[in-house]
């Protein structure tokens, strides 16, 4: 546990100096100013939730081979912490887009995937709230979960198309193309703190899933004590 | 027992039970147009709106009407405890799922071949020129729903609130369908009526991508 206590407190200091370094080292971008500052938490998080959903794949698969219920343990948490991150994306990027684009939303490529998303995870984890046996509970929302991750790529396949049919509403240049080297510093480092932010974050909410699972199993085995004694008694 | 005589056999008792009551089809079919009906008291749309928002109107409608149906295709089993004899039976898991897959694919294509009639001559959009053609879009695009459609509705069953849980897994899953659907579909019901390769070859991509993903993952549906 004290190990974690001190990755805390080193994410914290790395967080920390991402924020310093994003509003203070990064040059003021040319049209944008200090709106564009918010790009480095934006696009990072996102890179954090794609990773943590790309866990969450993972785990269903894995769990779905093997039975074992570390695997749905992984699942939930990264399916957790993936959609934590997608909501970060999706509140950061309409602020972003309010001064820049005119807008809060526009139903441009990138923005309609995270939302389906979104969505899609919300739904998986509704799912698992509401059946109440672990096991099933497991192959259920793993099958769910495989389902949705075959949607993804179909999902682009469809946006890109639609997009391609349908006037653009809004062009830009995204802040992608030609990035100052200083700016680039930023943004991967942003990047790996916020990957270590998943990583802890992933850590924790597996250990409390473990937790709960062995309350779960020391409740059980309680009642069956109980259950033992009580008709231990009524016989003698 | 074959796999596909197994699916054969689900398929007709599925028919069968349906046939002894049709309240599943009477229901949907009503309730498929109901909506239609109420989209004239939402919109008031002109002959060239109800074209124009026609494919959306109708695909929503079936998405809806599917994600209510559906729910019964395994609901049913477990209310019945009759979930126990399929587990039972003599079939692969892939041929009860496809069994079914088969017989809902039927109850939705009875459906849309009621429904588009009645949107047809409401709303004075004709489909006579086309009409091959959109059936070969509703046939896939339909098949895609139910593919996806039964797997969940295994999924739900055995859970709380299943009549609401269906939906909530099934729609956001079949966005793509809805995409591809509606665009071919929009794409007959333009001035010079053209099928959209492109949009029929993601419906294609689709039907092909879920059934794998159903015929790999089946076993799990109807373990104990």
């Amino acid at each position: 546990m004290k190990r974690y206590g001190i990755a805390n407190i080193v994410t914290a200091l790395l967080l920390f100096f991402a924020g310093y370094a994003a509003l203070f080292i990064a040059p003021d971008e040319a049209t944008m100013h200090a709106i564009q500052r918010i790009f480095y938490f934006h696009a990072s998080c996102g890179w954090a939730a794609m990773e943590a959903s790309l866990v969450v794949f993972a785990a269903n698969v894995a769990y779905l081979a093997k039975r074992n219920p570390q695997w749905d343990w992984l699942a939930v948490s990264a399916a957790e912490v993936s959609l934590a991150f997608w909501s970060v994306v999706l509140v950061t990027g309409p602020i972003w887009a309010h001064p820049v684009w005119g807008v809060w939303w526009v139903w441009d490529m990138r923005l309609t995937l995270t939302l389906i998303l979104w969505i899609l995870y919300v739904s998986y984890l509704i799912l698992r709230t509401l059946i109440a046996d672990p096991e099933r509970r497991a192959v259920f929302s793993a099958v769910f979960g495989v389902f949705v991750f075959l949607g993804v790529p179909l999902d682009y396949l469809s946006i890109r198309i639609w997009r391609t049919q349908h006037p653009q509403p809004v062009i830009f240049g995204g802040p992608g193309s030609g990035l100052d080297p200083t700016m680039l510093k930023v943004f991967l480092y942003c990047c790996g703190v916020m990957t270590l932010l998943m990583i802890l974050l992933l850590r924790q909410r597996y250990h409390l899933e473990r937790l709960r699972h062995a309350a779960e199993e020391l409740r059980l085995a309680g009642e069956e004590r109980m259950d033992a004694r009580v008709s231990g008694a009524g016989k003698s | 027992m074959g796999t596909a005589r197994a699916a054969a056999i689900v398929f007709g008792r599925e028919v069968r039970a349906e046939m002894r009551t049709r309240e599943l089809l009477q229901t949907t079919v009503v309730f498929t147009v109901i909506v239609v009906v109420l989209f004239n008291f939402a919109f008031e749309p002109s002959v060239a709106e109800a074209r124009r928002f026609g494919p959306g109107l109708i695909w929503i409608t079936l998405l809806f009407a599917g994600s209510l149906m559906l729910n019964s295709s395994f609901a049913k089993e477990q209310a019945n405890d009759t979930i126990y004899a399929l587990r039972m039976a003599p079939a692969s898991s892939f041929a009860i799922v496809l069994g079914k897959t088969l017989a809902n694919l039927l109850f939705l294509c009875v459906t849309e071949a009621i429904l588009l009639p009645v949107f047809s001559i409401l709303y004075d959009v004709s489909m006579l020129a086309f009409l091959g053609r959109l059936a070969l879009v509703l046939l896939l695009g339909t098949f895609g729903m139910v593919v996806v459609g039964t797997v969940f509705s295994a999924l739900a069953a055995q859970a709380r609130l299943r009549e609401l849980l269906l939906p909530l897994l099934l729609l956001p899953v079949l966005i793509p369908l809805l995409f591809a659907s509606v665009e071919a579909t929009a794409g007959l019901f333009a001035d010079s009526p053209a099928l959209d390769r492109t949009w029929m070859a993601v419906l294609v991509a689709f039907d092909v991508v879920f059934f794998t993903a159903s015929w790999l993952l089946c076993d799990y549906l109807l373990e104990e």
